[in-house]
């Protein structure tokens, strides 16, 4: 399978790779996915607590290519958005710009799934 | 800029043509164009002589009489029509065939189809370590049986059955015992008479020989098997496979045969050290789980998982420079890991993690020197990446973790 430039430079050089702590009200964390279904994601949010703006975001991914750098390319967008911006990204932007294969989409609905999971916990911390 | 390193260590998949092959095989797409079946003049004796030399030189090689030597395009038509075949000849006798979870496709979707149509097929379960039951296999042994089909040498994990033993529990019984041997001939001593084979499917291009053409061997005595033909047309290769023979890919495969005979003992023994050198290096890695069998197993290949790390994910950390298989989901058309893995009773997520290394007479020491230190760095890349490494590492028992299924 023929994979894009952007895919395989986002697997290769993955951005924001990391953890935050997860215990730090102001910080989101999304867990998706399971072993045995072949892919886990984990996504994380640090929002600016004046300005209500993700100010960082971290992932950690187990899968194939595609679900890397499909993470990996969530958390670019997500840096210095706000919470609605942020859970409007919808799974289809991240298929169109990685030209993600048929057989990958589910790659992608995995990371929305995890922005909205980080988002909601987020959102569950702060009684919002 | 240095040329771009490419390593192949997927010789089960297919290995290269021996170049020995290729130059046995160049006069008989031009000079010697006849077709074999024309017996009335030069061109076709020509052929013929080439087919007859080849036949020869394959039963040689599997300690069969070239007569016991019929000529398909490949191993998944050998054991269709071995399994078809017997299904049909013997269906007075009964109709009920035992095989293995691990078979082949070949072997497997063809045992599924004859279902459809009436048959009973027995899908045995193998052992954690790839072996089939052998009181399991008599059990399963009843007064309609026709047909074993078990493989001599599994093509993921290497696995090599007890042949004999399996041949003995058949001939007890008077069940024709029938093998797709399609990853051991060639690579491991095979000799169909003295295990007791009565029927047995391999290939060309599995042993450096071309692609597109297979043998089915059919014993001629003790017991005389008959397959009934699936396919018509001249009646060629004694009424079983008609169809024109494929003369140059036939002397390719005999030639391909006759170098194997030759060259196998030695080839085994060097490929098994670098084998052995290439999964100790991995093996010392944390949370490397070996598939298979460690003693009855091919010499040229290990089947290892890594755990918490996709393969395919891994897979694209070195495939610009190594091409090797993984069992994982991502790299099938089925979106299922492999289900090889999964009848040795693996979890999914061992079966996602593994990889298929396979060697051949063209690999080189530099060349495991290079994937061991590519692997192991994918490995360690991976494992960065990974939020379930991560949780290992802290300690936290995955099993208790709440996962949301997708």
């Amino acid at each position: 399978m023929a994979y894009s430039e952007k895919l395989l430079d986002h697997f290769k050089k993955p951005k924001n790779v990391g953890t935050l702590n997860k215990d730090k009200k102001n910080v989101g964390t999304g867990l998706v996915g399971a072993p045995e279904c072949g892919d886990v994601m984990r996504l994380q949010i640090e929002v600016d607590e004046e300005s209500g703006v993700i100010k960082d975001a971290k992932f950690k991914t187990f899968g194939c290519g595609s679900a890397i750098a499909s993470s990996s390319l969530a958390t670019e967008w997500l840096k210095g958005k706000t919470i609605e911006e942020a859970a409007s990204i919808d799974n289809m932007d991240i298929v169109e710009e990685l030209e993600l294969p048929p057989v990958k989409i589910h790659c992608s609905v995995l990371a929305e799934d995890a922005i909205k999971s980080a988002i909601k916990d987020y959102q569950d911390k702060n009684g919002l | 800029m240095p040329e771009k390193k490419l390593i192949y260590l997927d010789n089960n998949a297919t290995t290269p043509l021996d170049p020995r092959v290729l130059e046995a095989m160049l006069p008989y797409f031009t000079q010697h164009f006849g077709n074999a079946a024309s017996r009335n003049h030069p061109f076709g004796w020509a052929a013929e002589g080439a087919v007859d030399t080849a036949r020869e030189q394959i039963a040689d090689l599997i300690g069969a009489d070239p007569r016991e030597i019929i000529f398909t395009s490949g191993a998944t038509e050998a054991d269709n029509l071995a399994i078809k075949g017997v299904a049909e000849m013997y269906k007075r006798k009964g109709n009920h065939i035992i095989t293995l979870e691990t078979e082949h496709k070949a072997v497997l979707d063809t045992c599924k189809k004859l279902e459809k149509e009436g048959c009973e097929v027995t899908y045995l379960k193998v052992q954690r370590n790839g072996l089939v039951d052998l009181k399991e296999l008599k059990a399963a042994i009843r007064p309609d049986t026709i047909l074993v089909s078990i493989m001599f040498a599994n093509n993921e994990i290497g696995v090599v059955q007890p042949m004999k033993a399996i041949a003995d529990i058949c001939a007890e019984n008077k069940v024709l015992f029938m093998s797709d041997a399609t990853q051991a001939v060639g690579k491991i001593p095979v000799n169909v008479k003295e295990l007791g084979i009565h029927i047995m499917a391999f290939t060309g291009h599995k042993m450096y020989g071309p692609k597109g053409v297979g043998v089915l061997y059919v014993s001629r005595k003790g017991p005389r098997v008959k397959v009934t033909s699936q396919m018509d047309g001249g009646g060629h290769e004694r009424g079983m496979r008609s169809g024109t023979l494929n003369v140059p890919g036939i002397v390719g495969m005999g030639k391909a045969c006759e170098i194997c005979k030759n060259e196998m003992e030695a080839d085994a023994e060097r490929l098994e050290k670098l084998r052995d050198k290439l999964e100790t290096e991995l093996m010392k890695m944390e949370e490397v789980v070996f598939n298979g069998h460690l003693d009855y197993r091919m010499p040229h290949m290990t089947n290892l998982s890594f755990k918490h790390v996709e393969g395919e994910g891994l897979m694209m950390t070195f495939n610009q420079n190594i091409a090797l298989s993984s069992g994982s989901a991502c790299t099938s058309a089925s979106l299922e890991p492999s289900y090889v893995l999964k009848a040795l009773g693996l979890g999914d997520d061992l079966a996602h993690s593994s990889l298929r290394i396979s060697l051949g007479r063209f690999t080189k020491e530099e060349d495991i020197d290079f994937a061991i230190e590519a692997i192991r760095n994918g490995v360690n890349h991976m494992r960065e990446l990974s939020p379930i490494w991560e949780m290992f590492k802290e300690g936290i028992d995955l099993d208790s973790v709440q996962w949301s299924e997708h």
